[in-house]
């Protein structure tokens, strides 16, 4: 069973193709990850998931919901988060949860902040100001946001970009055990390498908006000859060297 | 609470929040429209004290449409700013891949803009009553139908505001101060209609607003209420807000076509 189903996906934007023609899936519980250098359409390809975005052809299908029809059911049961889109500063955090625990109609929606303040160590940060936040706290609290719905799809733009290495362990470690705990489906946009290899189960590899690979983080290293995703990732960027034939 | 109507209160629970931490923004709200009572206030008292029974009719009817101005601007402006707190705070995107529909964000746009010019408004109307004992409720029950009008008209031209930013981003942005008074000079908000142009006259007629101003006139003066100015004012009510929300649905869709929904605040 597949939670997101991408079937011939383009975006152009008039003489430029943004994304062009890719297919992938994400199977549920997994968590997939999409990778390319910048340009490579991976924010246009997520913001499609989103219906931020109209595709210029293609499907999506999210949750067994036509994003095209039916994109309000799927997105109550996704969520999201990015470092490049911020929650008002001046609000609180426990405000900011308010306001999208009721966006998302999520039912005791005070319970639902104790208990994702408790799991993401917010208690200290929960009455001030998101404005006023470190850059580290500021993605725990982008990341209680974006479970406030306990979603079934969660897309994640770059989640670690620019946290210190203890912050970003923690972040991942406890993206694992949500996954593994609620058996969300996770699409991972990232350019941390080590990150993709400890989280994602498959990679899907952009390149100027088409797939040029895909697998698990071991079948790429494998086809590459490769002993990192780094090394992978650059070999793919810059043409260095064709996947080794199975 | 239907899930509809949890989302609606979510976005205004956003903005409600603000307020509470923000006194410039609370002050900004009434600071205007006060300012604007004073000046014209003065202005009619000195009126009525040199011309006597035709000033004080002229004072009051420049103070009627003060107010009654306020009331337009307020809710056009209160819509416009709330969707432009989103832009500034780089929340939209947040926003908008919620399950929250278009619609519903209108609507909580739209009780935010009552609430922000009731908050505006009311201290000014009672500042003119209490320094100029000008008391804009002697007009009676048909007051709330002026209201009701001028926020529709308003929140019309809010709507196209917006949906101007969502096409054209930032740069649209100033239209959200500006616009509304390139048809103050239209609306016969200080003077009759028939003070106009004859060439205008057709276009001034084609806004609510200018009905509304009429029959404020009739009201104070004369004591009468022209049912006729105020169903014609519904009526284009009805045409201009059923413009703006396929404006709206339009440009919308255009934003999320164009990308302009992700790169807004550029």
């Amino acid at each position: 069973m597949n939670a997101i189903k991408v079937e011939n996906l383009t975006k152009r934007y008039g003489e430029v193709l943004a994304v062009d023609d890719i297919s992938f899936v994400a199977p549920t519980g997994a968590t997939v990850g999409l990778l390319g250098g910048n340009g490579a359409g991976k924010t246009t390809t997520i913001a499609m998931l989103l219906a931020l975005l109209v595709p210029t052809a293609g499907r999506i299908n999210v949750l067994g919901h036509d994003m095209a029809k039916d994109r309000f059911a799927a997105l109550a049961r996704m969520n999201f988060s990015s470092p490049y889109v911020a929650l008002p500063a001046r609000l609180t955090v426990r405000e900011n949860m308010r306001v999208y625990g009721h966006l998302y109609d999520v039912p005791r929606v005070e319970q639902r902040i104790a208990a994702l303040s408790r799991e993401l160590d917010l208690g200290a940060i929960l009455d001030r100001p998101a404005g006023q936040l470190s850059a580290g706290q500021k993605t725990r609290v982008a990341l209680a946001k974006a479970l406030i719905n306990r979603p079934e799809v969660l897309l994640l733009d770059e989640p670690t970009a620019s946290l210190d290495p203890d912050t970003g362990d923690l972040v991942r470690t406890w993206l694992e055990q949500y996954r593994a705990e609620s058996g969300c489906t996770i699409l991972l946009a990232s350019h941390n390498m080590a990150e993709v290899e400890r989280l994602c189960s498959h990679v899907v590899m952009l390149k100027k908006g088409r797939v040029v690979d895909r697998g698990s983080p071991d079948e790429l290293l494998e086809r590459y000859g490769r002993h990192d995703m780094e090394d992978v990732f650059l070999d793919i960027a810059r043409d260095r060297r064709q996947a080794v034939p199975a | 609470m239907k899930p509809m109507f949890r989302r609606i209160w979510g976005l205004m629970y956003r903005h409600l929040a603000l307020y509470r931490r923000s006194w410039p923004r609370l002050v900004e709200l009434s600071y205007w429209p006060i300012l604007q009572m004073c000046i014209w206030g003065f202005t009619a008292r000195f009126l009525a004290a040199r011309m006597g029974s035709p000033g004080l009719m002229a004072g009051a009817t420049l103070l009627g449409g003060v107010l009654l101005w306020e009331v337009t601007l307020r809710s056009q402006m209160g819509m416009s700013l709330s969707f432009l707190e989103e832009i500034w705070s780089r929340n939209l995107g947040h926003i908008f891949v919620s399950p929250l529909r278009p619609f519903e964000m209108v609507a909580a746009l739209i009780s935010m803009s009552i609430i922000r010019m009731l908050l505006g408004v009311m201290p000014a109307i009672l500042l003119a009553w209490a320094l100029y004992a000008f008391n804009l409720f002697t007009v009676g029950p048909v007051l709330i139908l002026f209201f009701v009008n001028l926020m529709i008209m308003g929140w019309a031209v809010a709507l196209g505001v917006v949906s101007l930013v969502l096409r054209h981003g930032a740069g649209a942005e100033p239209l959200a101060w500006g616009v509304l008074f390139g048809l103050a000079p239209f609306s016969a908000v200080f003077y009759p209609v028939s003070v106009l142009p004859s060439f205008i006259q057709p276009f001034s007629y084609a806004l609510p607003t200018t009905h509304v101003f009429e029959g404020m006139r009739a009201a104070l003066l004369q004591g009468v209420i022209r049912w006729d100015h105020l169903a014609a004012a519904f009526g284009l009510n009805l045409i201009w807000l059923a413009c703006a929300a396929l404006l709206f649905t339009r440009q919308f869709h255009a934003a999320r076509v164009s990308g302009a929904l992700i790169s807004i605040g550029e």
